[in-house]
């Protein structure tokens, strides 16, 4: 017979029955469309993390002060154990070093022509625009000289720009941080939001010392930084940079064989690994809890293909009579079957979908569909079908037609 | 056509085997028209089953046209029962979601014809049992009678050497058994070969020939018309 009679006798049953058809998939909607939501979740989620942590930089070494050595442990960062020399240093010894950019920051409430803004103030050097990956929209960044003199000037962020002076330009206006006088040299290119709602736009740049001395006050000593940034040349030079600084930074605080280091170190790259890698994870087991719906869909079908056996009992008895083989009735339940789920499978994707889209326009949850998931669902739902349409068929075929033609 | 010999078929119930067919001995022209009579239990289901490729004997043969059915497999039986035999049964047996015409046409889609050529075939056949003006209908908007030429048409689709009915009249009533009588006759009268079992004595005698069956056994073969 022709293969395509068989597809046709499976929909026709299923066409048959439209409303039990439909609530019969509806097991395999709710974890199709699950499992394209949840991975949907997921990769947006990846997506947003990876765009935070490069967004920071590329290739970048961040070195933090650890603790202070001591009797008492205190939060890392919050002890002082990096100084301008130790960035010099690195800049001076460390091979394949792109930038060195040492940091103070602080919070301050800036005013301007009427207008006040909260935001941080970072102490940088000019190298910080290096290390950040960071470009002057308008204007210009402060130079070395300006930086060790420690003129007060600033470049501001494009969210800072647009709170206190909305559209006109910032260039060469006076703003007071707290009660200090500034110049404003230039504005920085927007980076927009870092993941998460953090807006990378609100902050300030001024010269080190001028930030250190006016601003960073009392909590930072003369020469002490909050943060030190490395930028390597390129990627395959990061771990030994890394590396490099780490040893270096031993040797300038003299920390005997043994002791812990009174800094840390972070490497972006395994930072954004680090975190793909959790969210990765995190993403399998959302959609393994999803796929459990899924397997209870299969359950639903063959239940209802147990049912559609039962009833159907001298129909498969009359196909024998006619001429079908036992592969032919086998071979018709299980398409029934698979169309069932594939049914189902369609309709949770295009649920799925929408819903993903849904939560990316309506909640703060970043959710990008991956290419794979119309296979993926549809290759599921083919599978459920088969699996739990196998045993309903299997019991159609083995019928004995002779019985089968005698069942009321 | 058809030559069986020493049949027997035995099912086991329990401890106890039951010899449904005790040794049965038949030969069947092609043309002929014969009835297979006798009470229930009396073996005559079990031979038309074996008959139809529907089951098979314990022991014995069953030749038809040379091939030795009685140790076809399953696949073979299901090609045997498509090319050779029509059924006709008791309770119509007719698919309550098709229309006539796909009712008929449903043995021709296992043999591998076009739509077009078996839904051609489809009308042809029900319009010889004379119910070309109601292919479109369901086997619930039709009569018993209708149902049953419906099953004969069917029967007929896959031009098969051998009719068997299975009480063809036992759901109707005395004038619509008649009809479908009639048609049988009209059958065998373009050539067709028949066998109809039955317990009622009133159609066997439309037969050609009588073929009695009594505890798995041939007790009588009367050839003719009764007078």
């Amino acid at each position: 017979m022709r293969s395509f009679e068989l597809v046709r006798f499976a929909l026709g049953a299923i066409v048959a029955h439209p409303m039990r058809s439909v609530l019969t998939s509806l097991g395999v909607v709710i974890g199709v469309a699950a499992v394209v939501m949840m991975t949907s979740i997921g990769l947006g989620a990846q997506q947003r993390v990876t765009q935070a942590i490069s967004g920071l930089g590329s290739n970048l070494i961040i070195v933090t002060p650890n603790f202070q050595r001591g009797p008492v442990s205190q939060a890392a960062g919050a002890g002082v154990s990096l100084r301008d020399g130790d960035a010099q240093a690195i800049a001076k010894q460390v091979e394949n070093v792109a930038a060195v950019a040492p940091l103070v920051r602080g919070q301050a409430q800036l005013a301007a022509d009427g207008a006040n803004w909260n935001t941080q103030i970072q102490g940088v050097t000019p190298d910080y625009l290096i290390a950040r990956d960071l470009k002057i929209a308008s204007g210009r960044m402060f130079d070395e000289n300006e930086a060790r003199q420690g003129r007060k000037v600033l470049v501001v962020g494009p969210t800072v720009a647009k709170e206190l002076w909305g559209d006109s330009d910032p260039i060469g206006r006076r703003v007071r941080v707290r009660t200090v006088p500034f110049e404003v040299i230039g504005v920085l290119e927007s980076k927009g939001q870092a993941g998460f709602g953090q807006d990378q736009d609100d902050v300030v740049l001024g010269p080190l010392s001028a930030v250190r001395s006016r601003i960073a006050g009392r909590r930072s000593r003369g020469d002490s930084v909050q943060t030190i940034y490395v930028k390597a040349v390129d990627e395959e030079s990061l771990d030994r940079v890394q590396e490099d600084v780490t040893n270096l930074l031993r040797d300038q605080h003299k920390i005997r064989q043994g002791d812990d280091d009174d800094f840390q170190t972070q490497n972006m790259a395994s930072i954004l690994e680090a975190s793909q890698q959790a969210v990765g994870t995190f993403t399998v087991l959302l959609a393994a809890v999803a796929g459990v719906s899924l397997v209870v869909g299969g359950v639903g079908i063959m239940n209802i293909m147990l049912v559609a056996v039962t009833e159907r009992t001298r129909e498969i008895g009359l196909r024998m009579a006619v001429g079908a083989k036992r592969s032919h009735i086998l071979i018709q339940f299980a398409l029934e079957s698979v169309a069932l789920s594939l049914v189902g499978g369609l309709i949770g994707l295009t649920i799925g979908v929408l819903g993903a889209f849904a939560i990316a326009k309506l909640g703060q949850w970043p959710a990008a569909v991956p290419a794979w998931a119309g296979p993926l669902a549809l290759g599921f739902s083919v599978v459920v079908g088969l699996v739990f349409g196998a045993y309903p068929s299997w019991r159609a075929a083995r019928l004995d037609p002779i019985e089968a033609l005698r069942r009321e | 056509m058809i030559d069986i010999h020493d049949l027997r078929k035995v099912y086991v119930m329990g401890e106890e085997e039951v010899a449904a067919l005790a040794g049965v001995s038949l030969q069947i022209a092609r043309g002929e028209y014969v009835a297979v009579i006798g009470p229930s239990g009396s073996g005559k289901s079990t031979l038309m089953n074996i008959l139809g490729g529907l089951d098979r004997p314990t022991d014995g043969t069953y030749g038809f046209e040379g091939e030795d059915v009685g140790h076809f497999t399953d696949d073979e039986l299901a090609d045997f029962r498509r090319r050779r035999i029509g059924f006709v049964f008791q309770s119509f047996q007719l698919l309550p979601r098709l229309t006539a015409l796909q009712n008929v046409e449903l043995p021709m889609i296992y043999a591998g014809l076009s739509p077009k050529d078996r839904r051609a075939r489809a009308a042809e056949l029900l319009e010889r049992v004379g119910l070309g003006s109601r292919m479109g209908h369901r086997p619930t908007q039709l009569s018993g009678g209708q149902q049953q030429r419906v099953a004969i048409a069917r029967g007929l689709a896959n031009k098969p050497d051998l009719l068997l009915a299975d009480e063809p009249t036992g759901a109707l009533d005395t004038q619509t058994g008649e009809e479908v009588l009639a048609l049988f006759e009209e059958l065998n009268a373009g050539g067709l070969t028949l066998a109809i079992v039955t317990h009622d004595p009133e159609v066997a005698e439309m037969a050609h020939r009588r073929v009695s069956f009594r505890d798995g056994l041939i007790v009588s073969d009367e050839r003719g018309r009764p007078a």
